[in-house]
């Protein structure tokens, strides 16, 4: 591939506005190649609008955004892939949905994928009869069959039950270890100590904390995180 | 002029003896409102999906005015079409007034906006939905459309049947146009009309018959593709 690769990210006063109210209100952040970053946050702290942000698919109204000297537009998403909290699945068979984003003739890596998701023998069934867990491990393989450089998920095991958030997990780890650049949002504090290599917190619309996992959960530096952490932790028990 | 009971009677035997200037008058009908349902369809689906998906100026009014254009009434079609093809008017010189095609153009035009208004709003949902994946996914704008085309077909094959059902039955429009000629422009709801004014009621009651048996049978086709879709659960 000659293309330059898209990390390092930096994000410099970047600014949102929707329904007449800054929903992000100048976020900075940088994101080094490799690994793996959990963002964090109160509902409504802006993580899912900054997730469409990086992907291009929301337009920030200030600031500035160089993907490795790259610009967003088509050609920074098409190397990007999001897994989106409720996945949108095409009225078609299982099959169907990833040839839909694979070249022609691709049966073969089709039958890998789905194998890899751990539904092989559901191709042929309609992909909206899937359940809530295999509906994610779809959408996450087709995720994966645009062979992402970055891959974005927002909340993708928010409804699942333990064992299928396990699957997810181990799926998106497998993409790290292959070299697939993940950001990765979450509720989940259990989730995001088994996922992190850094955390970003956001809060009220500006990234308040971005540091290594190893130091954000034992010792968060604003009381923001640390309530919330502790909050689910405390939720969780 | 004969009692109801023997016409009735009389229009069966026409429908099941197959009488040729039924069968005629039959397929005419079906020819002029399959072609009319083809290029309403033609020209209608991708309007729809136009309007669906782009943004443009003028776009809500655009959408209120095809709404509107719904309820076009086929004689006021009728009768501009006939201004258009008639000796004196802009087309005249393509003789095309009292023929088929003549028929086939004011039902394009009357249903095309009927297609074009409930594809538009089924295409538009759909939109809706799959917009912000199609964009992750960075389609070409074309890609995205043929994606919505294919995901509604079962609603867009309903379209479609809505269109032809309207065409079929509709008699202000082909009667202006057409004429009602004998072996030429006569369709079945146009011979209806004549039948019954000239009190030949078996003739016009054996039309009536093959008219709703069609309407029912457009209605059958619609359900079973939606109960198909339904049980595939790609609906
Ligand atoms: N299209 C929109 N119009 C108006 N307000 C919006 C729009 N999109 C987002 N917002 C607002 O922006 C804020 C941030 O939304 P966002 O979805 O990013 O939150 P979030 O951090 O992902 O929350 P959650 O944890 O609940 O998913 C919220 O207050 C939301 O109501
Ligand atoms: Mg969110």
């Amino acid at each position: 591939m000659a293309e330059p690769p898209l990390l390092p990210l930096t994000l410099r006063g970047v600014r949102l506005s929707r329904g007449g109210a800054d929903r992000l209100h100048g976020v900075d952040l940088d994101l080094a190649p490799g690994g793996c970053t959990v963002v964090m946050g109160p509902n409504g702290a802006g993580k899912s609008l900054l997730l469409k942000v990086l992907h291009g698919l929301e337009t920030p109204g200030a600031g500035r955004i160089d993907w490795n000297g790259q610009a967003p537009g088509p050609a920074v998403t098409r190397r990007q892939a999001m897994v989106f909290q409720a996945p949108v699945l095409l009225r078609r068979s299982v099959a169907a949905n990833l040839d839909f984003v694979l070249p022609r003739h691709a049966q073969a890596r089709r039958d890998d994928l789905l194998a890899h998701v751990g539904l092989s023998d559901k191709a042929a069934t309609p992909a909206r009869r899937l359940s809530g867990g295999e509906q994610q491990r779809l959408a996450l393989a087709r995720a994966l069959a645009t062979e992402p450089e970055i891959l974005f998920l927002d909340e993708p095991t928010a409804s699942l039950d333990p064992a299928a958030c396990l699957q997810i997990e181990r799926l998106v780890l497998k993409a790290r270890a292959a070299g697939t650049r993940i950001v990765f949002v979450t509720h989940n504090a259990g989730q995001a100590r088994r996922l992190a290599d850094d955390v970003v917190f956001l809060h009220r619309g500006r990234v308040v904390e971005h540091s290594p996992a190893a130091r954000f959960f034992p010792t968060p530096a604003t009381q923001a995180a640390k309530d919330h952490i502790e909050g689910r932790i405390v939720l969780s028990h | 002029m004969q009692d109801f009971g023997s016409s009735f009677a009389l229009a069966f035997r026409l429908v099941l003896s197959g009488d040729a200037d039924l069968i005629e008058i039959v397929l005419l009908s079906l020819r002029v409102s399959l072609s009319a349902a083809a290029l309403a369809c033609a020209i209608g689906l991708p309007l729809g999906a136009l309007i669906a998906v782009a943004r443009f100026r003028g776009r809500e009014a655009l959408i209120v005015v095809l709404n509107a254009l719904m309820g076009l009434p086929p004689v006021v079609v009728g009768l501009v079409v006939y201004l258009q093809l008639s000796r004196a008017g802009p087309l005249g010189f393509l003789g095309l007034l009292y023929t088929p095609t003549a028929m086939i153009l004011a039902q394009t035009i009357l249903i095309a906006p009927i297609v074009a208004a409930l594809s538009r709003q089924v295409l538009q949902d759909m939109h809706g939905e799959y917009d912000e994946q199609f964009r992750s996914l960075a389609l070409t704008r074309g890609r995205a459309v043929r994606a919505l085309l294919w995901d509604a077909r079962f609603a867009l094959v309903t379209v479609a049947l809505a269109g032809f059902g309207r065409a079929v039955a509709e008699v202000g429009a082909v009667i202006i146009v057409g004429g009602n000629i004998d072996h030429l422009t006569r369709v079945m709801t146009t011979a209806i009309a004549l039948e019954t004014s000239q009190g030949d009621l078996s003739m016009a009651l054996a039309l009536g018959i093959v008219l709703m048996v069609l309407a029912l049978g457009v209605n059958a086709v619609v359900q079973t593709v939606q109960l198909s879709a339904a049980r595939r659960s790609h609906g």
